[in-house]
């Protein structure tokens, strides 16, 4: 307890040093004043009796050596003595402080940023209570898009009620488009997003609305009971933050909608579910109404504690043959054989990014690797020249120990500073990343720099600080105090230690460097690949917008006809506005959702059950394929195309060939059911899902024979297509008074959104293998700067027995580059098995692609002659008589 | 004569003090000092500044506390006074030096007895 209490004060004591200082002083003041007056007294004289009490009291400062030592531990004091005088030195030298704070402030920060990026998508759970209880149930993606990794509404009923392995099992509406509903009562119609979720889905994901409630078990039911959930962002952008919103009526699409909720901010659908989307609210899924309508939802499930994924599967591959497409139709028993697979939900969300975020991890780890053995030739080049500082500390008694401490104590003080602006730097990083809502990557709206963030940083800046001035201490304590001292000018005896060391350090920056520059290479041929693929359609010059029509009529013909006849004139209108090429209308537009509702087979072939295609649908009207600049074989659908004229269909080439290889498909005919359709068109193969996935079939129907869900109108243009919003906007409310005002978004924009992801982790690469060439190239700049320095007499001496200043500046390069070849020959090896394992993320370029490799080289070896040709027309420059005086 | 003084034990000059200061109440740092060499019959070797180093030391224990005040000739001083852990570890501490005291007289009376021999 006491002994406690003594050491608890002890720690203290360092903290109140100064006030114990000056009372120790006025005791001992005190003490003296009362032995003089008494020996004064006694009949001394004065200066007697004042020599007296001080033989007495011993000496004053030894007394206060003891008292301090017993009031504290020395080590903190001498610690705090330390960091005070690293301090001071830090500040003189305030060049080197820069240097150093700079090059840490940019590797930590940048290790930082990217442990939240990995941490948010990779270490993390998702943002839901026992996420790890969440499964995606689907199977793995295929050609026929989101239609094969969904259910009908009967099959989520059976999966639901028959298995065991789940708490609960969800699902939301997978096929909504943007801007799917239009608000009207808050001035202009306004567009909004909406996603039907199957009446649990809250409840299944664990989320709790922040205000209100969620929905009850009758809305989920379904029926016609018109409520909705807001999320928080349209909560606040839309309605102000109104906190009186629960209860009230909005106008949604021509219905009122009640609001029962509004979910917490905490909760993005978008971030989890649909990367890079926005959704503003929710509503119950009517699963009766849409019984009919194929696989429409995806499914999630929370698994019942302590139940693997393992059981879950076996769970579903025992369910899944009993159950039926559509119960009312026992042929469509077991066709979810082998397709109901559960996966935890957060591989599902990030799992693909698995490989690309490491890669990035591994990526800061060079440039912290590269910082660090910059920071040690800083340190290095400092201790050379505080060689004799420290001798001379060392020859009035600072024992190595000391010596030691001071150096670690000053690389933890600059890495500590590095930290603290590598962290500024980071919060500001992470804070830009997380408003990105153009890159379509998962949870990155959740980017925050959290405390496990912190963690890191510090955990990195002390591994830096540790390793990378230990070196260099050692080297200076380590050293021979006798030598040093004797070692009076430069060019002998610690100093050429230092250099080898030196440029061993600068070896391995180079050889580090290398290797991020090919991984930078490899990635930015592959992005190159990427947006050379031939997408099937031109997304140049075009832009789309959302159409909203009425073409409700009594029977099915009706509104077909009608439909006809608006889209039609909104055609001709919007045709006719100036600037515009072309015009047309899917309902489903390129890289985005898409549907596979429909298996039309060639006249007189048939299919094994389970082999018959299933091609993606789109249902458009004539001029669609000129606007999307998606090039046709064969005739375009014209508006006589009729509900009452001969059933017509475009394929995509993919589709030709699997229903007529080798054979022309125009003219050609498909069954659907009964009913003949015959083949007018052969359309180019679009990327529908994915860049860079591969082709699946695809089949085009004209909207007045089919039903399309929405209308999206594509524009192409002669100008540029932001320059016609507005008139667009204005003709189509001529038309339609009540169409929102929905997003003009360039076609450009979903092939940018589509390859976002890459870019983003080939942008961050690429940065971080530029920094690494700067970080490199100060390092060879700094080496050869100090040789040339060291050398001033040599040079001095061989120029006046005739060297050439071209022969000098030869010496100098040559040896600058034979630093550089080294380090690029190690660098290559390493890159050659460094490329082998990011391979998996190259698109169509192979791991040794020579172009990254001959590129990296040339920027290499370019940087390294002009960082080793600045020292060397220095060198040539000395006059060799001031070379000679040099100390 | 300086030659012919103890030199102290280590921890006994923490004794003396917590001693002193049960015995007189509160005392400032050279009265202390002189009480001690007094008793002592100024047969102890006590470097009077050593005192100080002791007193902080206690302080810190919890077993002495000190106050600032005015000594009887007017002078500021810092007075120092035992707490009750240090009058309990002034009771422990005596219990042993006497333990100690007496081992030792036993034990070098037998040095002698085996002289004698």
């Amino acid at each position: 307890m006491d002994r406690l209490r003594q050491a608890i004060q002890r720690l203290l004591a360092p903290l109140r040093a100064s006030k114990y200082e000056r009372e120790l002083d006025a005791e001992i003041a005190t003490h003296l004043a009362f032995a003089i007056e008494e020996n004064i007294k006694r009949g001394l004289p004065p200066a007697e009796a004042r020599r007296q009490a001080m033989v007495q009291f011993g000496g004053a400062q030894q007394s206060r050596e003891k008292y301090r030592d017993s009031r504290s531990f020395s080590l903190l004091e001498e610690i705090l003595q330390d960091l005070r005088f690293t301090w001071r030195t830090l500040l003189k030298d305030y060049s080197f402080t820069i240097i150093a704070l700079v090059i840490l402030a940019l590797a930590i920060g940048a290790n930082t940023a990217v442990f939240s990026v990995v941490n948010t998508l990779l270490l993390r759970p998702l943002p839901f209570p026992d996420s790890h209880e969440l499964v995606w149930i689907a199977p793995p993606p295929s050609t026929c898009g989101l239609s094969c990794a969904t259910y009908s509404a009967d099959a989520y009923e059976e999966f639901r009620d028959q298995s065991f392995a789940y708490q609960g099992v969800t699902g939301y509406g997978a096929f909504s488009t943007p801007d799917n509903l239009r608000l009207t009562g808050y001035g202009e119609p306004q567009p909004a997003t909406s996603i039907e979720v199957i009446g649990n889905f809250f409840q299944v994901l664990g989320v709790q609305p922040a205000k209100g409630r969620l929905f009850t078990d009758e809305e989920a039911r379904g029926g016609p009971h018109n409520v909705a959930l807001l999320s928080d962002v349209y909560w606040r952008r839309q309605f102000n933050a109104d906190p009186n919103i629960v209860g009230k009526s909005i106008e949604l699409s021509g219905s009122l909608v009640t609001v029962v909720g509004v979910l917490p901010s905490s909760f993005d659908f978008g971030a989890v579910f649909s990367p890079g989307a926005k959704v503003d609210l929710f509503s119950p899924l009517d699963l009766n109404q849409q019984r009919m309508w194929g696989n429409i939802v995806t499914l999630v499930g929370r698994l019942k504690p302590g139940v693997a994924t393992a059981q879950a599967l076996q769970d579903a591959e025992r369910i899944a043959p009993n159950m039926y497409f559509n119960v009312k139709y026992p042929q469509t028993l077991g066709r979810y054989k082998g397709a109901l697979i559960p996966v935890p939900l957060k591989d599902y969300v990030t799992g693909k990014l698995r490989h690309s975020l490491i890669a990035l991890w591994c990526a800061v780890g060079a440039i912290l690797l590269i910082a660090g053995v910059n920071l040690s030739n800083l340190l290095l080049a400092r201790a050379a020249a505080r060689g004799k500082e420290f001798a001379l500390r060392g020859a009035l008694g600072a024992n190595r120990g000391r010596i030691l401490r001071q150096l670690l104590l000053e690389s933890l003080v600059l890495s500590g500073a590095g930290a603290v602006l590598g962290l500024a730097l980071a919060v500001t990083l992470i804070a830009w990343l997380a408003h990105q809502g153009s890159v379509a990557l998962p949870l990155l709206s959740t980017l925050h720099v959290d405390l496990q963030a912190l963690v890191w940083t510090a955990f990195v800046a002390f591994v830096t600080a540790m390793v990378f001035g230990l070196l260099p201490g050692l080297r200076t304590a380590g050293g021979n105090v006798v030598e040093v001292l004797k070692d009076s000018g430069p060019g002998a005896g610690l100093g050429r230690k230092h250099e080898r060391l030196r440029s061993t350090l600068v070896v391995s920056e180079v050889a580090l460097a290398c290797m991020l520059l090919v991984s930078a290479g490899l990635l930015l041929r592959s992005f190159m690949k990427v947006l050379d693929v031939d997408l099937g359609f031109e997304p140049d010059r075009a832009a789309s917008i959302k159409v909203e029509y009425d073409d409700s009529a009594p029977t099915e013909e009706g509104s077909q006809t009608k439909r006809g006849v608006i889209f039609q004139e909104v055609l001709e209108r919007v045709s006719a506005v100036p600037g515009v090429e072309a015009a047309g209308m899917a309902d489903y537009l390129p890289l985005g959702p898409n549907r596979s509702w429909d298996t039309p087979v060639p006249q007189g072939k048939t299919f094994d059950p389970g082999q018959v295609p299933e091609p993606l649908v789109y249902i458009v009207t004539p001029g669609f394929f000129r606007a999307m600049g998606i090039r046709l074989h064969g005739r375009d659908f014209a508006w006589s195309d009729g509900p009452r004229s001969e059933r017509v269909v475009v394929i995509n080439e993919s589709a030709a060939r699997v229903y007529w290889p080798g054979e022309d498909a125009v003219n050609k005919v498909l069954m659907r059911g009964k009913e003949e359709v015959r083949v007018i068109g052969v359309a180019e193969d679009v990327h529908e899902e994915h860049v860079e996935a591969a082709l699946g079939s695809q089949v085009y129907y004209p909207v007045t024979q089919q039903g399309p869900n929405g209308a999206q109108l594509v524009v192409r243009s002669k100008i540029q297509p932001s320059a016609l919003a507005g008139s667009i906007l204005r003709t189509l409310r001529e038309v339609n008074p009540k169409q929102p005002a929905a997003e003009f978004r360039p076609i450009r924009m979903l092939v940018d959104r589509a390859v976002s992801p890459r870019r983003f982790f080939m942008l961050l690469v690429a940065a971080f293998a530029a920094l690494g060439l700067l970080l490199a190239a100060l390092g060879i700049y700094g080496v050869i700067s100090y040789a040339v320095a060291r050398q001033t007499r040599e040079f001095g001496i061989r120029m006046v027995l005739g060297a050439t200043p071209a022969l000098v500046r030869r010496t100098v390069l040559g040896s600058t580059l034979r630093l550089a070849g080294i380090g690029i020959a190690l660098g290559v090896v390493a890159s050659l098995i460094c490329a082998q394992v990011i391979s998996s993320l190259l698109f169509q370029t192979p791991p040794r692609d020579p172009t990254a490799f001959a590129a990296a080289i040339a920027v290499l070896i370019a940087v390294a002659t002009v960082a080793g040709y600045l020292p060397a027309l220095r060198a040539t420059r000395i006059h060799p008589a001031a070379a000679l005086r040099c100390d | 004569m300086p030659e012919s003084k103890l030199d102290l034990l280590q921890g006994t000059l923490d004794v003396m003090v917590l001693q002193t200061l049960a015995a007189m109440g509160s005392l400032h740092g050279y009265g202390i000092a002189r009480r001690i060499e007094q008793v002592s019959g100024d047969a102890v070797l006590l470097n009077q500044g050593t005192i100080y180093a002791s007193l902080v030391r206690l302080q810190q224990k919890g077993w002495i506390s000190a106050e600032w005040g005015t000594s009887d000739n007017n002078r500021k001083a810092k007075f120092y006074s035992i707490t009750k852990r240090g009058r309990r570890q002034l009771s422990e501490d005596a219990a042993y030096w006497h333990r100690l005291a007496g081992v030792m007289r036993r034990v070098l009376a037998l040095g002698i007895e085996g002289d004698g021999k």
